[in-house]
């Protein structure tokens, strides 16, 4: 039961619905009654991305199809220190498309790896796959800028897997699109491996956002830090689900989730199911789950000095979230990031 | 000149205000002083604006234009700073980058051109200097972290940096040792100046021996009950406020 199956097949039947404990929040089936056509080929020049000319190498993936011949995987090789944006472009309204990529980052590589799901047609059903495998002691930072179109639907779903000692960061931005998901499932071997979820939701209108995260603990000393924060206003909705499994025997490990939102209008709603299952004794695990408003007496606050109503609250949510884009360790795309949230404050 | 008359106003439906007259012309310094409830910090958050506190009668005006008229941050705009009691703490935003935002919110309502980077952090870096704060504080997220008396040192910053026409202080001396208090007095009184007029609430005398005033008023039971020279002060400070209470009552 996954998008990328119904998008393959044109089956309905194979999309994720409510029934689905996974995806009661995030339905598919009952949004889609029909998938729209596939995707045409199309070789129209792409404007730059979010991130621009950032990195070394691209990886353009336009409707489902890999740009210029690229190859369907992407390789670190030890040694080697790599930025590269990998970009999912959805170009043709009223049309689906799917893609799978494999990312293989060797013994002791760098990846900072700078993806983004950018609309520029209406309409779309886009979903898109990453296999990505951080091999002993590599170390992988993954940026995601979702842009998708307010009419579409795209899940992204990244299935992680870490060898001993690799380290794991990823931030995720979002601002929404008509239903989205952006999902990662990792495995974690334990064994000083270390992992970051980080991620940033600012919705309006009536978009949906789903930042889903699954890690599983398998072995003893790891370590994972998990920080989420987003702004919802108009009638948006913001779906939070993070679960971390520690498996027994996995002792020694050390899991911190954080989840925060700020709810500007009363008709926005935030669902958030924040999950840790353990089964070792000797764990070091803790989560906080927050919802709640702007403060009003520091938008008094910010009045009193001049700052008008809507500017004082696009600055204190900025400020809000700006907490998570500050962890993000590439410099240049950190500043991107932080652009990006600021311009997507504003009321 | 800040002129009230007959100011009624409300809070949750509790008249706190019944009819306050009072005339703060340019160039002066007036104190109010009452008991605890007497209205004093509902004045100042009406004449700032606050949200839950409804003027029922009456009138404000700054030079002729009517306060109760604007928004909080158009009266900020005109001129009006209200010096905060219990200065609120602002999470993620540096204390530079609010004084940035508001004096440019400022500049952009007056229709004045935004501020440069370097002459704002000229402003900034003197006025740091004049108050004794260190500078790298004004990096830091602003009063997140900060004691009583940073917070109330970073308001006089603040006041000293937008130089509005109007200041109010509501309890300034609250939270303050001695020192910290003198640093305040002195950035106070360096705004003195015959465009700008104050208005010192305050419980207490002894911030009127650092910040002394032209006039001295006594607010009790939403009015004012008396004013006289600053020897007012040191009449409450030796005789208590029970008599103004009672007459009130």
């Amino acid at each position: 039961m996954t998008l990328a199956a119904a998008i393959r097949s044109g089956d309905v039947t194979l999309l994720p619905s409510r029934r689905d404990e996974d995806w009661r929040w995030t339905d598919l089936r009952g949004l889609l009654r029909t998938l729209p056509t596939p995707s045409p080929e199309t070789d129209a020049a792409v404007a730059p991305g979010p991130f621009g000319a950032l990195g070394d190498s691209e990886i353009l993936v336009v409707n489902g199809r890999l740009r210029d011949d690229a190859a369907s995987t992407l390789t670190v090789r030890s040694g080697e220190k790599r930025t590269v944006r990998l970009r999912f472009v959805s170009a043709s309204p009223q049309s689906r498309h799917e893609a799978r990529l494999t990312i293989n980052v060797h013994m002791g590589a760098d990846l900072t790896l700078l993806e983004s799901h950018e609309g520029m047609a209406e309409g779309y059903v886009a979903a898109s796959g990453l296999d990505i495998r951080v091999d002993d002691g590599a170390r992988v930072e993954r940026l995601v800028i979702a842009a998708d179109d307010a009419d579409a639907v795209n899940v992204s779903q990244a299935e992680v897997v870490l060898a001993a000692g690799a380290r794991f960061s990823q931030t995720v931005l979002t601002d929404g699109a008509k239903r989205q998901r952006l999902e990662t499932r990792l495995t974690h071997p334990g064994d000083k491996a270390d992992v970051h979820l980080d991620g940033v939701y600012l919705i309006g209108g009536r978009g949906h956002a789903d930042l889903t995260t699954s890690v599983h603990h398998q072995g003893p000393g790891g370590t994972t830090e998990q920080l989420t924060k987003g702004v919802v206003r108009d009638q948006a909705r913001a779906v939070f689900q993070g679960r971390i499994v520690v498996a027994r025997g996995a002792d020694q490990t050390e899991a911190r989730m954080g989840h925060h939102a700020l709810i500007l209008s009363d008709r926005a709603e935030v669902d958030a199911k924040p999950e840790l299952e353990i089964y070792a004794d000797d764990v070091s695990c803790a989560h906080g789950n927050t919802v709640g408003a702007l403060d009003e007496d520091a938008l008094f606050y910010a009045q009193q000095r001049g700052v008008p109503y809507d500017e004082a609250r696009a600055m204190l949510a900025e400020a809000f979230v700006s907490q998570v884009v500050e962890r993000i360790e590439h410099e240049g795309a950190r500043a991107i990031c932080a652009a990006w949230a600021a311009a997507r404050v504003k009321i | 000149m800040l002129s009230i008359r007959n100011l009624h106003a409300q809070v949750d439906g509790k008249e706190i205000l019944k009819g306050l007259t009072l005339e703060i012309p340019k160039g002066e310094v007036h104190a109010i002083m009452g008991p605890n409830g007497a209205g004093k910090s509902t004045l100042s958050y009406v004449l700032t604006g606050r949200q839950g506190y409804t003027v029922t009668a009456g009138s404000a005006h700054l030079d002729g234009e009517d306060l109760l008229a604007l928004a909080p941050d158009e009266r900020a705009a005109r001129g009006v700073f209200l010096s905060f009691q219990y200065p609120l703490e602002i999470p993620g935003v540096a204390a530079l980058t609010f004084v940035r935002t508001a004096m440019n919110a400022q500049r952009r309502a007056r229709g004045e051109p935004e501020v440069s980077a370097p002459e704002f952090l000229k402003l900034a870096r003197a006025a740091a200097a004049s108050l004794k704060i260190d500078y790298e504080m004004l990096k830091r997220a602003l009063n997140v972290g900060f004691s009583g008396g940073e917070k109330k040192r970073m308001e006089i910053l603040q006041m000293a940096m937008l130089q509005p026409r109007f200041l109010i202080l509501d309890e300034t001396d609250s939270g303050l040792d001695i020192d910290a208090l003198k640093i305040v007095a002195d950035g106070v009184n360096a705004l003195r100046s015959p465009e700008r007029g104050m208005l010192v609430i305050t419980h207490y005398q002894r911030l009127l021996d650092y910040i002394r005033p032209d006039r001295v008023h006594v607010l009790a039971d939403g009015r004012i009950a008396a004013s006289g020279g600053p020897e007012l002060a040191l009449d409450l400070e030796r005789d208590g406020y029970d008599k103004y209470a009672k007459a009130a009552a």
